[in-house]
């Protein structure tokens, strides 16, 4: 299983600022429109799903097509609220996950 | 309008044409170093300013364009104007100095009265004349990069000719272009060592999106705090192989240029100077839709003009290219604005200005490992060698030719490069100049077969790179050159309708679109592209030769223009 | 510009489009399921033009993953928030590109990605507010064989 890569541009914020995340996944976003050298079309395989939740509360989600890149780079902000703990996770095709997790102190 | 005085005393100096013989001595004497740099001095702030030198050391010919189209809003204004043209909207008399530095115009014959034009050492020369009469602490000079490529001593030391040889003229910070074709490996070992800063406010990393160069920096002059910003050429991975700079993104990313004048605003800066390779007609835009930039040292499409053009409260300074012209810009700097400005690009006559003595050892030294192979001559020309221009120029014609006969093609494709010194009618071509037309790192000049449809999808492509409406849609280089290949362009069309009537030469007949056809050409950007260096082929081709007359190129017929 | 008929680069791109491509690239046209992927993402409404903003190169440098920013304007309150953003490609085998869910919690609507394009297109960016209002913005972006410039 893959292991995501999570940046946070702040480790501790005031409540009520932007905390920025980015994270990077490897993964090969298998599209589904490609042929093999046989011909034969190869099979879609990506990440379907992403969201970030910050102590279980949802605060931002996607949903990816296969025309998102090999290895999903995803870059977005929340608002701190609480001191706790930040978990990404991604939803492959076949209904496995990947998942990470950072924390963030508010004060 | 000052340099128009300034170009007409300079022109008056030497306006009277003499036979041959006498010709040269007359404006020689004539034209003096004083009349050169003779300037007003006005307000607190001078920016010298010089770009796209293309690894040029010492004095060339070059040849401005006869051809050189713009398109939707910028059809007919500088810098897209040339010839007579040009000579008319600057008031500058025909077959002056200024013409002969600033138009193709009697270009062959002035060039026999006035000589080569540029050398580092001539521009170091000026530079110290400059801030002797202003004081250093009133100037900033600044390069707009495509300064380490351009030639056989650049390539074969990577870069380090140029390098240290600019490093004397202190520069008070660059940004790049050709720069990075040595590779994000050295050219970061060479930014380590440089100095002063390499400032690009538009690149980022490709993994985190994050900077990887200084934006801007603040310099305190003539008690004025001056930020300058440094914008890259946005299309460096487009234009030359990525996999020279993989882990580098670029970009014209108008949304940093803006948060980055912000910022340098609010750090106090009372002057904000953007020192871009755009482009000319890319910067146009941008100074149109920024606020908050009050000079635009362009760069990248090696203009020449004796004005500033101004875009709301932005100035545009275009400087030309090869070495030829070092630009002085006077600010009257106060309350947090420019008041008035006055301008001259300084053209580097080299038998007028005396060259600097330690910058000429610089250079002699530089040369020193490659002196004998540099003059060693390989054939003549009858004819003017030179490139610039939209569509075609001789030397590329050239290159076509040798392409073809010694890759044994059919088709020969070259790219429009916009470097390269001009070699004069009756005289020696040496390894020197085959290498300013064409010294890059990655020369091969490859063999493939290519259908009469991919040929017109490479055409049609590049010409949108010159002639989509919208500059920042442009990559600011001249249409790709062809050999054995006509076609008729209708450069007002839409991306996939300009190109019509291509013709096979070698028939006379219509290029077929499903047939193949054997193409060689050379700077293709994948990597691990096989074939000779181009200077090879080229100089066994001329060696062949022996001497060489290259005909004007009727092949490309220009429409909608 | 250099010419640059860069085969391999072309083959890479067609990872996402090998059907429309057949290793070439053709000039863009609409005929994907874009619009109705908007149509049924609006419910049949029509987007206002303004709020979004579509941050993406003017030319790809490499169609296989080309960034892309999505910023909305929005107080983002439980009273005025922007939940959804969808981002779809004109050119592409497929319209769908990504879809953004925020919520108050989010701050701000702001996303970026990085995504593939087949060849030159437009890319359109539709949001949708909590009050049922929409708005879009669209940016083309020109997928070139390459060219060299200088």
């Amino acid at each position: 299983m893959a292991v995501p890569r999570i940046k946070l541009d702040r480790k501790e914020a005031k409540k009520g600022e932007l905390v920025e995340v980015k994270a990077l996944v490897s993964h090969v976003m298998e599209s589904g429109q490609r042929k093999d050298s046989a011909g034969k079309t190869i099979p879609r395989k990506i990440l379907n799903k992403f969201t970030c939740t910050v102590n279980g509360k949802a605060v931002f989600s996607a949903d990816f097509e296969p025309a998102v890149a090999a290895n999903p780079y995803i870059q977005f902000k929340f608002k701190a609220q609480e001191s706790g703990k930040v978990e990404l996770t991604w939803t492959d095709d076949d209904g496995s996950k990947i998942v990470g997790e950072e924390t963030i102190t508010v004060t | 309008m000052f340099s128009r005085r300034d170009f007409l005393q300079l022109a008056a100096a030497t306006a009277a044409v003499l036979p041959q013989t006498s010709v040269r001595a007359f404006a020689q004497q004539r034209l003096t170093q004083a009349d050169l740099l003779k300037f007003n001095a006005l307000g607190n702030v001078t920016l010298m300013h010089i770009a796209d030198v293309h690894g040029t050391l010492t004095p060339v010919y070059f040849r401005e364009p006869s051809v050189n189209l713009g398109v939707g809003d910028v059809k007919g204004l500088p810098p897209h104007i040339n010839g007579k043209t040009f000579l008319t909207r600057y008031g500058i008399p025909e077959k002056s100095a200024a013409a002969y530095a600033l138009t193709f115009e009697d270009f062959e014959a002035l060039a026999k009265t006035y000589g080569r034009i540029g050398g580092l050492d001539r521009a170091a020369a000026v530079l110290k004349a400059v801030r002797s009469e202003r004081g250093e602490d009133k100037v900033l000079f600044l390069d707009g990069g495509d300064t380490w490529q351009g030639s056989l001593g650049a390539n074969r030391s990577k870069g380090q000719d140029m390098v240290d040889c600019f490093k004397l003229l202190k520069p008070d910070a660059m940004t790049g272009h050709w720069e990075f074709t040595y590779g994000e490996k050295r050219v970061k070992e060479i930014i380590d060592g440089l100095g002063f800063p390499f400032l690009a406010l538009n690149i980022r990393d490709t993994e985190w999106q994050e900077p990887v160069f200084e934006a801007f920096k603040l310099f305190d002059k003539g008690g004025v705090k001056v930020a300058v910003l440094g914008q890259a050429f946005p299309y460096t991975p487009v234009a030359n192989p990525r996999w020279l700079m993989p882990k580098w993104s670029f970009g014209i990313r108008e949304d940093e240029v803006r948060a980055t004048v912000d910022k340098a605003r609010k750090a106090g800066a009372q002057l904000v100077v953007l020192l871009s390779h755009n482009g000319f007609d890319v910067d146009r835009k941008l100074a149109a839709r920024v606020a908050g930039i009050d000079v635009i040292l362009t760069s990248h499409t090696h203009d020449a003009l004796p004005e500033a053009v101004k875009v709301g409260k932005t100035l545009l300074i275009a400087s030309g290219s090869q070495g030829k012209f070092i630009s002085r810009l006077d600010l009257d700097v106060r309350d947090g604005a420019v008041k008035d400005f006055r301008y001259k690009l300084i053209p580097l006559f080299a038998d007028v200005i005396q060259p600097d003595p330690e910058m000429k050892a610089a250079i002699e030294k530089a040369r020193a490992p490659y002196a004998t192979e540099l003059a060693r001559v390989v054939g003549r020309t009858d004819s003017l060698l030179y490139r610039r221009g939209n569509f075609n120029g001789t030397f590329d014609d050239l290159i076509c030719s040798a392409l073809i006969k010694e890759r044994d093609a059919e088709i020969a494709l070259s790219p429009g490069f916009r470097w390269g010194a001009s070699v004069l009618p009756n005289s020696a071509i040496t390894v020197e100049d085959i290498h300013s037309a064409t010294a890059i790192t990655y020369p091969n000049a490859y063999r493939m077969t290519m259908s009469g449809e991919r040929l017109k999808e490479i055409l049609e492509d590049v010409a949108d790179n010159l002639f989509n409406p919208d500059p920042y849609y442009q990559q600011g280089g001249d249409m790709v050159r062809c050999g054995g290949l006509g076609y008729t362009i209708d450069i007002a069309k839409p991306q996939g309708q300009r190109i019509s009537g291509m013709t096979f030469l070698k028939t006379g007949k219509a290029i077929e679109p499903k047939r193949d056809y054997t193409v060689a050409g050379w700077a293709s950007v994948n990597e691990g592209t096989e074939g000779p260096p181009i200077w090879d082929v080229v100089e066994r081709y001329i060696a062949r030769e022996k001497v060489v007359m290259v005909a004007p190129n009727t092949s490309v017929k220009i429409v909608g223009a | 510009m250099t010419l640059i008929f860069n085969r391999r680069q072309v083959l890479a791109y067609s990872a996402a489009a090998a059907a429309v491509l057949s290793g070439t690239i053709k000039p863009a046209a609409a005929a994907n399921d874009s619009a109705e992927l908007i149509k049924k993402f609006t419910g049949g409404k029509t987007p206002q033009q303004g709020r979004v903003k579509l941050d993406l190169p003017e030319i790809a440098e490499n169609g296989n993953t080309v960034p892309m920013t999505v910023v909305v304007e929005s107080p983002m309150t439980e009273q005025s928030y922007v939940s959804d953003v969808m981002v779809v490609a004109d050119g592409n085998p497929n319209g769908g590109v990504v879809t953004f869910h925020f919520s108050p919690a989010s701050g701000v609507a702001e996303a970026n990605t990085r995504i593939r394009l087949a060849t030159s297109q437009d890319i359109i960016a539709v949001a949708k507010m909590n009050d049922g209002s929409f708005f879009m913005a669209s940016k083309p972006v020109k997928v070139t064989i390459g060219g060299c410039g200088g």
